[in-house]
């Protein structure tokens, strides 16, 4: 078992532009659950309309990068307001319904064989990543050191992916420092509460909605920018992840979502690459390759339960402040 | 039975009774209906609250006062009725437009924000703060003065209600009467015309009781109307000017606070159930021996009848 080769795997990873999707993804449902107090099991599907708004754009309708990015935008804004309009008004618990069964809807309307011709069906979309790389102004070589090495098409979209995650992070921090905070987490809190104090609770509601619906479809983009558009990604245990890399790092925290998507990711990759070494390498044998596989992902949920039950506050989280139960 | 005769009053206009018109109303309520499935909660057929004064709404347990409270403050919708509040109409208008307009109430079950500190909840009491809308928000300097002020006139406030010291702590690390104060103060950032108080009595200890009086006999000082809701009547008897009973739903008596108990449609709503009457209060002791001599006299001629 080569322990280097699995070690620079795991720290390469850390920086992946996918570390920055699955972020870029945590930081939408930390403004969501963390400042908002809104509960959405649906950040898969905001992530598939982002994803396919802007496959379907550039590939059907042959928009240019900036319109799909824009296209992307937009849709899950729509995305949101579908969402937002009926349940809002509701209980927190409603929304969490709401979003987990629309998130499946999004994702079987786009495997149905009758939109094929749009949405590639199972097989999803791909090769619409050429406008964007015509864009790359970047010279031709490698950039970068170590295992953090990428060539000048990764580095392009890295640069991109951890650029929105900057972007994202600046923006939450902004408003949560704001006036414009302070209302949204009373309306975590009690929104009878802040109502009484003359705010209205439900564009609040909406716009903590749309705000980190936003950053789920640009999570969706930057995830598909170096691979293809797999309707099967986006199933709910790519929503579980996201709360697993939130609730790590803080769910009310700054630097939470981003730290999390980092220790998740080398996590996951450095468990696959030990468990499945000893493996092959015979030092345990009661398992298959396979099985090395998704025992990780057991390893994980077991690993989520712990952390919700002795540190609920995540790394970052003020303990007081962030408890679930108050 | 004494024979009827009319009563006058300095803040009402014609005779004092059910329902009667006040001199300077600051909330008229009209028809209000409200039903939970067949039971009909709250049936007010006229009201009016008086302005820059203190009046207290009592009533048995389930006369519906909160639920009418519900339905003033836009946080229920009636079935039937109007109301208004300076004037203007306020049905069909969001609980968040009402506060706006100067109406602004707390709760029975106090609501303060736990994982804000104190000093924000105050902040958020406040009106007119520029960075509460979410692009303006990105810009502090948009904002930064506005809540500069606001800051000043919570720390104001805060030292009034002696909460002061706490004014970093997490809401949720206050007692059950420093939330009270807290819930009340917080009402008043964004300087309302009307405070509506819902049992802000409730489950506080005698010590803060006098000063929560003290506090809201300030508020009319200040100008600020009060409607409240109690069941401590030794509180009622302190500090309203004006006093509507209701039972079951309807405005069965209104008057000042010295007569209102002496009123038949009250002894009848509250007949049998021993209100909280104050008994372990020695200053009231007087005042509940001869109100307890009345209502028994009361009883005895109802039993005579």
């Amino acid at each position: 078992m080569d322990f280097l080769f699995v070690l620079n795997n795991a720290l390469g990873v850390a920086l992946s532009p996918t570390t920055a999707a699955y972020a870029l993804a945590a930081i939408g449902i930390g403004v969501h659950f963390g400042y908002a107090g809104l509960l959405n099991f649906g950040q898969a599907g905001f992530m598939a309309i982002g994803a396919y708004a802007f496959g379907i754009t550039t590939l059907t309708l042959g928009f240019p990068f900036p319109l799909a990015f824009l296209s992307a935008v937009v849709a899950s804004v729509v995305f949101a307001l579908i969402l937002g309009i009926p349940t809002l008004r509701l209980r927190a618990d409603y929304l969490a319904i709401v979003t987990i069964a629309s998130a499946e809807i999004v994702r079987y309307i786009v495997s149905t064989t009758g939109l094929s011709d749009v949405t590639g069906g199972a097989s999803g979309l791909s090769a619409f990543a050429g406008s964007f790389q015509a864009m790359n102004p970047l010279p031709s070589g490698s950039y970068g050191f170590g295992p953090w090495t990428y060539s000048r098409a990764e580095f392009w979209v890295f640069l991109w992916g951890w650029g929105l995650v900057a972007i994202a992070t600046v923006v939450v921090w902004l408003l949560m420092r704001s006036p414009w905070g302070r209302v949204v987490k009373g309306i975590r809190e009690d929104e009878d509460a802040v109502r009484s104090l003359g705010k209205n609770v439900y564009a609040y509601k909406m716009q903590a909605l749309v705000l980190g619906g936003v950053f789920g479809s640009l999570a969706g983009v930057i995830f598909i920018l170096p691979r293809a558009i797999q309707p099967t990604n986006y199933a709910t245990t790519l929503t579980f992840f996201t709360w697993t890399i939130l609730l790590l790092g803080g769910a009310a925290t700054v630097f939470g979502p981003i730290i999390g998507s980092m220790i998740f990711w080398v996590l996951l990759v450095l468990t696959e690459g030990v468990i499945g070494g000893l493996v092959r390498a015979d030092i345990i044998t009661f398992i298959s390759t396979t099985q090395a596989g998704q025992i990780r992902f057991v390893l994980l949920g077991l690993a989520l339960i712990l952390l919700v039950v002795f540190r609920p506050q995540g790394i970052f989280g003020n303990k007081k402040e962030l408890s679930f139960n108050v | 039975m004494s024979e009827p005769t009319v009563v006058t009053h300095p803040l009402v206009v014609g005779p004092v009774g059910p329902g009667c018109k006040k001199v300077d109303p600051i909330v008229i309520a009209d028809g209000v209906v409200r039903r939970f499935g067949g039971n009909t909660a709250v049936h007010v057929d006229h009201v009016e609250v008086p302005r820059g004064k203190i009046t207290a709404l009592i009533g048995p347990n389930g006369a519906g006062k909160t639920t009418f409270f519900n339905l003033l403050t836009g946080f229920d919708k009636p079935n039937e009725g109007d109301w208004s509040f300076n004037g203007q109409n306020l049905g069909n208008v969001p609980a968040f437009k009402v506060a706006r307009r100067g109406m602004v109430r707390t709760f029975q079950l106090t609501k303060s924000l736990g994982r804000l500190t104190v000093l924000q909840n105050m902040l958020l009491g406040a009106t007119k703060q520029p960075g509460e809308n979410v692009f303006t928000a990105l810009f502090k300097p948009l904002w930064k003065s506005r809540e500069e002020e606001i800051t000043t006139r919570a720390d104001d406030l805060l030292a009034r209600f002696k909460l002061d010291a706490k004014r970093e702590d997490y809401a949720a690390s206050l007692s059950g009467g420093q939330r009270k104060l807290l819930e009340m103060a917080r009402a008043l950032m964004s300087e309302p015309e009307l405070v509506m108080l819902d049992e802000p009595m409730a489950g506080v200890n005698p010590a803060l009781t006098q000063s929560l009086l003290g506090h809201i006999k300030e508020l009319k000082n200040d100008g600020t109307s009060v409607l409240f809701v109690e069941h401590d009547m030794h509180m009622v008897r302190h500090i309203s000017d004006w006093v509507i009973v209701m039972a079951e739903g309807k405005v069965v008596a209104e008057g000042p606070p010295e007569t209102v108990m002496d009123d038949q449609a009250v002894i009848d709503a509250y007949l049998g159930a021993h209100h909280d009457t104050d008994l372990g209060d020695m200053i009231e002791q007087k005042s509940v021996a001869e109100r307890a001599r009345r209502v028994e006299a009361k009883e005895a001629s109802l039993a005579d009848d």
